[in-house]
């Protein structure tokens, strides 16, 4: 029912690519996120609270169609809809039906509730596309609210001793997680210019978020034991020196590795994820009901044999384009609009 | 154990040296009196020998989180350290009825694991496992599989200690000197008054000298205030005479006296109360022999007058520590090597011992011009040393000097990239490089180090979509990239594929100026034997 071709995902009853890597005409957007979110598509149809986000990545000029979640569209005598994903505001799974069959395509997506994005709802289906990112069971994500805390925590500590916070996050998901959960006893948070940029686009769709942009002439006395959030773009750059005396934290789910903790050499890292851990995959997969798993980005070789030996499942492996997605930590290609 | 656990993780959590000092003293003051002596064990770099099959934990720990044999190999694969996936895997849940154990008790109790069954070695690892929460774990994992390393160089446990105990520093590092047993000692028998007339085999800390960067008319002053001597290829040991014994110590702080019986005669031609530094050289018929044959003698079990015969070893001194009974570290350089001098007139000890000769030049233009040719005098370089030093511990700037020679370079074309481990396991940081060899590419070394953290993660993606091929974690990739890699030494091997053995290869650049057509070749290799 679906085809994996070199533009992407096509679903051909509805002449439609979900988030093609390619320009072609009809482009269906999971979310907002630059690897799913490409630019030069005739048109874009995504969930509502997304829209937003791609007139601010794109351009106001492309032309977008929403729907919201579980708001069926019929196309040729298929059918389309949009689940929450959980992943980030406006991330939705697509839910692909024609003559019977059912496919979802999760983009990105996890089960625990930050808070912030409408929380994942499973929905049953035959075949189901799942990312990977973190696929082994190494990965035990905490709740989003104990790392909260552990942030709050953190962020107090370094106040007392004299210290600003920078908090590094993408600019668009976990800044705004981090930021919706701050304790307000720690003050105004003061925003990298890509984290204040993205809030405003999300302003436009109702969502307010605490901050104040860091601007270039901002008084050094409004830096003092201050909590700053701004993307990975800025590590390793002279964009914190002002900052100084700052400690610094990554909030990002390969923190839950001490190699990639390390590598960076920031003071702290705190296992923030979008995704979903091993367990929560399995979960979720579970939950559908589908008897047919395509593995992508990620660890999908050896997740996917997971899924064959333990449950059953005819699983198989999906090379996509989604490669260094949002969770990333490293890389010269992670270019944040400023 | 907490108290260790927790200041593993605060030595972790930083890297300024002040920050990790402070930890340590608020540990010494703390700590139980005996748990001190185990950590300062560990933190010297002492580990506790390995008690159990490392594949007797990745089956363990597969039972207890009912996962396949090779999801948890994957696992170990992707995070690159065993400890950690261990620790990830046993989850993070800690049952508060459990025992708490002391460092000590922890430590003991690994001793004599080694000797349990292989049930009861799984009993005893997998309740700690699922007892403890995941931190905890790590450092238990780090013990029991034999690598516990900890973010501190030797030198600053001997600050800290020096700042807890309220001696000086070079005191404390000498009473660390050798292996000694947590278990029979005491902090007053380790750094009390009378440790040393005890101990009539502890080395004094070695000096080491800094490379030196940059030229030295700028930085050294005037050529007459230094010594400079060959700086020679070998080991760097300490020869003690005392109560009509020899003591032979490496660098390495072990005691390798077995290994070069021909200093024993020194005992009986030194004065009691000598300890002498030096480097111990292969050396025959007035003539320096290759290292690795020493390396070879070295490696050897048993020592048969054969093999003595053929690659005699000497030392070539350089200073005097120790002068009839008393510790002259403190005196200058000058008037130590006046005193050595004296004690090598013996004609007796030449044999075994020479004096390291001092190489005189008129201005350090021509000691650059002795250095760039050190190969021709079988040497690495030029020792500099300031005529007025005193002998100090450990590695430090100012007043020894090593200039060695420019190394070796050849330009090679990257064939195969390995992922490297721990901090570095999820990225290519692993290379064999190879050169022409007509129109076909042969390996000859592998190298890990010389590039920045910037080039590697370049690199890394470069490798991701260039692979040729996968074979487990070693990918062949397209040969198109040229590095310069730089090494100390060419031996000809019969092991290696390309007939030659590097030593201390590392990657000085990468030249993106250069095709793969223009990389060196196997004959360019060879000429350099
Ligand atoms: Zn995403
Ligand atoms: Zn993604």
């Amino acid at each position: 029912m679906l085809q994996f071709r070199e533009e992407g995902i096509y679903f051909p009853a509805a002449d439609c690519y979900i988030d093609p890597w390619k320009p072609v005409p009809r482009a269906v957007i999971t979310h907002g996120h630059s690897d799913h979110a490409r630019p030069d598509m005739g048109s874009y149809l995504c969930h509502t609270l997304t829209k937003e986000i791609l007139r601010h990545r794109l351009g106001p000029d492309i032309q977008v169609q929403t729907l919201d979640y579980n708001e069926p569209l019929h196309i040729n005598g298929a059918t389309l809809s949009f689940h929450p994903a959980g992943h980030i505001i406006g991330s939705a799974q697509v839910r692909l039906e024609y003559k019977g069959e059912v496919w979802v395509v999760t983009g990105d997506y996890k089960l625990l509730n930050d808070g912030v994005s409408t929380p994942y709802e499973p929905v049953a289906c035959h075949s189901f596309i799942t990312e990977s990112t973190f696929g082994l069971p190494v990965y035990q994500f905490s709740s989003c609210a104990s790392i909260y805390d552990e942030i709050n925590h953190w962020c107090a500590q370094n106040a007392k001793e004299g210290y600003s916070s920078v908090l590094i996050g993408y600019a668009l998901g976990k800044a705004q997680n981090i930021l919706a959960n701050l304790d307000p006893e720690l003050g105004v948070p003061l925003l990298h210019g890509a984290v204040f940029n993205m809030n405003e686009a999300l302003t436009r769709s109702g969502h307010l978020f605490p901050g104040e942009w860091l601007a270039p002439e901002i008084p050094a006395d409004r830096l003092k034991n201050a909590v700053v959030v701004a993307p990975q773009s800025v590590l390793g750059t002279s964009w914190l020196r002002k900052l100084r005396p700052y400690r610094i934290a990554v909030c990002s789910g390969w923190m839950a590795l001490r190699g990639p903790r390390r590598r960076l050499s920031v003071d702290k890292g705190f296992a923030l994820s979008d995704h979903c851990d091993f367990e929560q995959l399995n979960t979720a997969i579970k939950a559908t009901g589908a008897q047919n798993i395509y593995v992508t980005h990620g660890y999908q070789a050896v997740y996917s044999r997971w899924l064959r030996e333990q449950y059953g499942l005819n699983a198989v492996e999906l090379t996509t384009h989604f490669e260094n997605n949002e969770e990333a930590i490293t890389g010269e290609d992670q270019k944040t609009p400023e | 154990m907490k108290d260790f656990v927790t200041l593993f993780q605060e030595i972790d959590a930083t890297t300024k040296t002040n920050a990790k000092i402070t930890a340590l003293v608020s540990y010494f003051q703390h700590a139980a009196p005996q748990d001190r002596l185990w950590a300062i064990t560990l933190l010297m770099g002492n580990r506790p020998r390995r008690p159990v099959k490392t594949t007797d934990l990745r089956t363990w720990v597969a039972t207890i989180t009912h996962l396949p044999l090779w999801l948890i190999e994957e696992s170990y694969y992707i995070v690159g350290d065993l400890a950690e996936t261990l620790a990830l895997l046993a989850g993070d849940q800690e049952n508060t009825e459990a025992p708490v154990l002391t460092l000590t008790e922890l430590l003991q109790a690994l001793q004599q694991l080694a000797g349990l069954n292989p049930e009861e070695q799984q009993a005893f690892i997998t309740r700690f496992w699922m007892d403890h929460r995941g931190e905890d774990n790590f450092v238990f994992n780090k013990l029991i599989t034999g690598n516990f390393r900890m973010g501190v160089s030797k030198q600053l446990v001997i600050k800290a200690l020096a700042q807890y105990i309220g001696q000086d520093e070079k005191a404390i590092a000498h009473r660390l000197m050798g292996k000694w047993d947590p278990a029979a000692e005491t902090l007053e028998s380790l750094f009390g008054e009378r440790t040393i007339e005890n101990k009539a085999y502890l080395p004094y800390p070695f000096f080491l000298a800094y490379p030196l960067e940059g030229a030295p008319e700028a930085s050294l002053g005037p050529i007459g205030e230094w010594y400079l001597e060959k700086k020679f290829d070998g080991i760097r040991g300490q020869i003690i005479v005392r109560n009509h014994q020899v003591f032979v110590w490496s660098r390495g702080e072990e005691l390798v006296t077995d290994k070069f019986p021909e200093f024993d005669r020194l005992k009986d031609l030194l004065p009691n109360g000598t300890v002498i530094d030096g480097e111990i050289i292969p050396w025959k018929d007035g003539q320096v022999l290759p290292f690795a044959q020493m390396q070879t003698r070295i490696g050897r079990k048993k020592l048969t007058p054969k093999h003595l015969s053929e690659v005699p070893l000497i030392m070539i001194c350089y200073d005097l520590l120790e002068y009839n009974g008393e510790d002259i570290r403190a005196k200058t350089l000058e008037e130590r090597r006046l005193l050595l001098t004296s004690l090598l007139a013996l004609p007796s000890v030449n044999s075994v011992l020479q004096l390291s000769h001092l190489l005189e030049f008129d201005d350090w233009e021509a000691a650059a011009q002795f250095r760039a040719r050190a190969r021709d005098f079988f040497c690495e370089g030029i020792m500099i040393k300031r005529m007025s030093s005193v002998y100090e511990t450990g590695r430090r700037r100012g007043n020894w000097w090593k200039w060695k020679t420019a190394p070796m370079t050849v330009d090679a074309v990257l064939i195969y990239a390995q992922s490297g481990s721990g901090r570095r396991s999820n990225l290519f940081t692993d290379y064999t490089f190879a050169v022409w060899d007509g129109d076909q590419l042969v390996p000859f070394t592998k190298a890990y180090s010389g590039l920045t953290d910037k080039e590697i993660l370049r690199l890394d993606r470069w490798v991701k979509t260039h692979t040729i091929e996968k074979f487990g974690p070693v990918r062949s990739v397209q040969p198109e990239l040229v590095f310069e890699i730089a090494f100390e030494g060419i031996q000809e091997s019969k092991r290696h594929k390309s007939g030659v053995a590097l030593r201390f290869p590392r990657i000085l650049r990468w030249r993106e100026d250069k095709p793969a057509s223009e990389a060196n070749t196997k004959e360019d290799l060879r000429a350099l034997l």
